[in-house]
């Protein structure tokens, strides 16, 4: 299959969605959102989830979005490559996101939510023994990010920095 | 939760209100004629909300504040980048600021921020003069960015509570409508959760009633 024709699957906010090659997945305008991926580089299977909050334990409704929180969105992004044939302890990891986009002076904590969802996607990798092969992650830009299942490789846009591939 | 037809419909009452009002604030500040559209209030998803202005990838300039008090949300004024440099261009009367590339101009941006402040602050006093709710605004903050990645930065409140979000937008434009690049811009609040019963309560539509 040419690369240039390989369909290229969304993931939106708070979502979630896997694909094997040669799909690739990619999910636009992180913020202090991070987009997480877990692949398994032999069996070119990958899973991206677009997380918002660190944990679901925010959640104030008992019914909601699972792909919304790390803990969530990681177990069922888990659940599905287990599914396509690639167990957890077959997988690494990558991510980028998890940005402050605004200056603000207040200490808030809702504007420390890049950071904080940053180290719950972390604690997570840990706790399931997922190595973290590369990240970029902080600073004050949105990023769009791009996997291909084919290569391991994850491409990141943004505006003023141009692209990087890690 | 679920929203009511009037409910939706008092809502846009209000955005009328506080729209006119920063629309006659900016035609005040510019020397022209700035007029508005009639506001769009709908219950959206975030991805909705993302496509409602073209995609979470469009650069946009962009002035964000955080409100809070009885009524908590995100209000933000959205402009094209091109649009907000021949804005400060224009008001600084300095043709060489400069928003397209970074390092932006500092200058261009307090004046940018200084827009903010103005059109923000007379849509914010005018909803709190009709409900008679609080609204204390924040200092505004000015980026340029993917309008994906600014408009989660006012989700996260609400996000915890709900997975839709409520589109309060108005666009603020120039009257003559001949130039096609003349001043536009896009006004939205999005409350958070728990403002939407303060709101109704205080506009007379409550469930209860």
């Amino acid at each position: 299959m040419n690369l240039e024709t390989a369909e290229i699957i969304k993931v939106g906010i708070a979502d979630m969605n896997a694909a094997a090659s040669p799909k690739k997945l990619r999910t636009s305008g992180l913020g202090s959102c991070v987009g997480l991926v877990l692949y398994d580089h032999e069996r070119k299977n990958a899973g991206m989830a677009h997380i918002m909050l660190p944990t679901s334990d925010l959640a104030r409704n008992e019914k909601f979005n699972r792909y919304k929180y790390a803990d969530t969105a990681f177990h069922d992004l888990l659940k599905q490559l287990e599914k396509m044939g690639s167990p957890a302890s077959r997988l690494k990891a990558k991510m980028a996101g998890g940005a402050q986009m605004f200056a603000f002076k207040t200490q808030n904590e809702t504007m420390r939510i890049g950071p904080r969802n940053i180290e719950a996607v972390k604690e997570l990798l840990t706790c399931h023994s997922i190595p973290l092969i590369s990240s970029e992650t902080g600073g004050s830009s949105g990023r769009t990010i791009e996997f291909d299942p084919a290569t391991s490789l994850l491409t990141i846009r943004t505006v003023n920095l141009g692209t990087s591939i890690i | 939760m679920s929203l009511k037809f009037e409910q939706l419909d008092v809502l846009k009452e209000m955005a009328n209100i506080g729209a006119a009002h920063s629309a006659t604030a900016l035609s005040l500040m510019l020397g022209r004629k700035i007029g508005m559209d009639v506001p769009d209030v709908k219950a959206v998803t975030f991805n909705e909300l993302t496509e409602a202005m073209g995609g979470a990838e469009r650069e946009v300039a962009c002035i964000f504040l955080r409100v809070a008090g009885e009524i908590s949300g995100s209000m933000y004024f959205i402009m094209e980048v091109t649009q907000a440099e021949k804005f400060v261009r224009e008001i600084t009367g300095h043709q060489s600021l400069n928003l397209s590339n970074p390092p932006y101009s500092e200058y261009g941006k307090s004046a940018i921020k200084e827009l903010g402040n103005i059109v923000i602050g007379s849509y914010l006093t005018s909803l709190s003069d009709l409900t008679k709710l609080s609204f204390i605004p924040e200092v505004p903050e000015f980026s340029i960015d993917m309008f994906g990645a600014v408009i989660s930065e006012g989700l996260i409140e609400l996000s915890k509570a709900a997975d839709f979000a409520v589109l309060i937008r108005t666009v603020i434009r120039e009257e003559d409508r001949q130039e096609r690049h003349s001043f536009q811009g896009h006004l939205f609040l999005l409350p958070d959760y728990e403002s939407f019963d303060h709101f109704y309560r205080a506009l007379g539509v409550s469930d209860e009633s």
